[in-house]
């Protein structure tokens, strides 16, 4: 199974709020996922600044002394700890080589994404603890996507749990199983993509990386996973301004959409959605199989 | 008449009293508030009871209903009417995949669209979409009516045994072994029948097509016996 939730707000009043909804919108879907759950926000940006929340089976260890550390190898960070993640502020002309400056400096912590806008939070346990752990509900943001994981294709392990981010302020969550993914994987190693992972949807992920990459834009590169990854898939998939959502042609991997002039939400059952405002009066409709939906702030506007 | 409020009340409470009900039971309207896209609303109805739930449900409302007549007012997730037996099912707003799956028999009106499988191996449930349906929808149906006033999507019918199929819009695809079938005046006769059941009015039995199965696919050919 798998739960999927996703919120892009149109209606800025609404930011504040971001994650207290998705985090109820989380919780709902613990019985479709209980053994790991994840979130990612869209925190808004700072000119010049860049982020990187990175994770660590020993935070005590791990990120004890990271400013100084970092302060020394000529890197100026703000770092903020929640439970085992860390949120380190940097400037943004540093994100290219700040993945090994981490593997050097602090070669155990495992980087879970980065960019200017995104933060992501997932662990192992059930998703009203992994909220409650990262205090994900006073996070506000302009959209973010969230899964709560019922593992077949890999471990149970914060590694395995989604969303899974390949690229700066991407990310992707996932409700099926992909069976081309491992000779996907070797196209895109090949192609001098990196994986953390033996999990198929983090090769969702880094192939929707690489099609970006050469120039497409989200909606774009969402067409073309309709051609090039083959099995069950419901995709939610962040980037710094757009939200969008696919599912394979098949379809049994069940999506639930709402649209309001204030916001646009994705539930892999209305239950999700339920507690939405304005839900009532919503338009809400099933996604269509093999069919690309996406949403940009700045296309918008 | 009993209301059962399900932000309130645990699910099990509703669907026990349903089961409760004895021969002759005077109580047998139900009104059920606040489903809020609760599960198994209304599963293993086994009288002629009356459910009205208002709101949106999730999986399987209704599933395995057997004389009674429920309600939705808002929309179905998937598996609503599973395996229907008798009664009657309306849903007045869209139904989720595989909608009236495995039914063996009753009437199953969706009044907005159904998704992809609708009536999937239908067994003799009767089946009116005022909208339209989504793929692969009445796979191996082997008896009973789907009727459609709208459209439906690739591979209707595949595999089909002897459900009949009629479709008013346009059909995307016909599924492996499922054919256009010649409208008899008893076709026509049986849809105004279903039309009438369902509460359409504005339409004609005249405007479907008829599909049903061209009978290559299920019947052993004595030519391919070296085949097996």
């Amino acid at each position: 199974m798998c739960g999927i939730v996703g919120l892009f707000l149109k209606d800025k009043t609404l930011e504040p709020q971001l994650g207290t909804l998705l985090s109820d919108m989380l919780i709902i879907m613990t019985d479709r996922g209980p053994d790991s759950a994840g979130i990612a926000i869209y925190g808004g940006t700072v000119a010049g600044k860049a982020k990187v929340t990175i994770q660590s089976a020993e935070p005590a260890v791990d990120f004890a002394g990271l400013e100084a550390d970092l302060g020394k190898v000529g890197i100026s960070a703000s770092a903020i700890v929640k439970s085992t993640h860390a949120v380190v502020e940097i400037d943004a002309s540093r994100l290219a080589d700040i993945r090994a400056i981490f593997a050097d400096i602090r070669p155990n912590v495992r980087i879970m994404g980065s960019g200017e806008s995104v933060e992501i939070f997932k662990e192992t346990g059930l998703p009203k603890d992994v909220v409650a752990r990262f205090d994900l509900r006073s996070m506000s943001g302009s959209h973010g996507i969230g899964h709560t994981r019922m593992a077949t294709e890999s471990a149970v392990t914060t590694l395995g749990a989604h969303p899974f981010s390949t690229g700066a302020d991407q990310c992707l969550v996932h409700n099926g199983s992909l069976s081309n993914h491992n000779n996907l994987r070797r196209e895109l190693i090949r192609d001098g993509m990196t994986f953390e992972t033996q999990n198929d949807s983090e090769v969702a992920a880094a192939y929707l990386t690489a099609e970006m990459a050469k120039g497409k834009d989200l909606g774009q590169a969402l067409t073309s996973a309709l051609d090039d990854l083959d099995g069950f898939f419901t995709f939610v998939v962040g980037t710094k301004s757009g939200f969008g959502v696919v599912r394979d042609p098949i379809a049994c991997k069940p999506a639930v959409m709402a649209e309001t002039d204030q916001y646009v939400a994705f539930g892999s059952e209305y239950r999700a959605l339920v507690n939405l405002p304005g839900i009532e009066t919503a338009r809400v409709w099933e996604p269509e199989p093999a069919t690309v939906y996406f949403w940009d702030h700045e296309k918008a506007a | 008449m009993p209301v059962f409020d399900l932000s309130q009340t645990p699910l099990r409470e509703l669907n026990s009293a349903l089961h409760k009900l004895g021969q002759g039971a005077n109580d047998t309207a139900f009104e059920v508030i606040n489903p809020r896209g609760s599960h198994s609303v209304a599963v293993g109805i086994d009288s002629p009871v009356t459910v009205e739930v208002k709101g949106s449900v999730g999986y399987y409302c209704a599933g395995m209903n057997d004389g009674g007549t429920v309600t939705v007012y808002g929309s179905a997730g998937p598996g609503v009417a599973e395996n229907m037996m008798s009664g009657t099912v309306v849903i007045e707003g869209d139904a989720s995949q595989y909608a009236g799956a495995t039914g063996r028999g009753g009437l199953l009106v969706i009044k907005g669209n159904a998704a992809s499988r609708c009536g999937i191996s239908m067994k003799g449930i009767d089946i009116v979409v005022h909208g339209s349906i989504g793929h692969m929808s009445a796979f191996m149906g082997q008896s009973g009516h789907l009727v459609v006033c709208g459209d439906a999507g690739e591979a209707l019918g595949d595999s089909l045994y002897e459900a009949k199929l009629f479709v008013r819009g346009t059909v995307k695809s016909l599924g492996a072994d499922c054919i256009e079938k010649q409208m008899k005046p008893k076709h026509l006769a049986k849809l105004a029948e279903l039309l009438q059941q369902a509460g359409i009015n504005d339409v004609k039995p005249e405007e479907f097509k008829r599909y049903g199965s061209a009978r290559k696919l299920y019947n052993f050919n004595i030519d391919n016996a070296d085949a097996y």
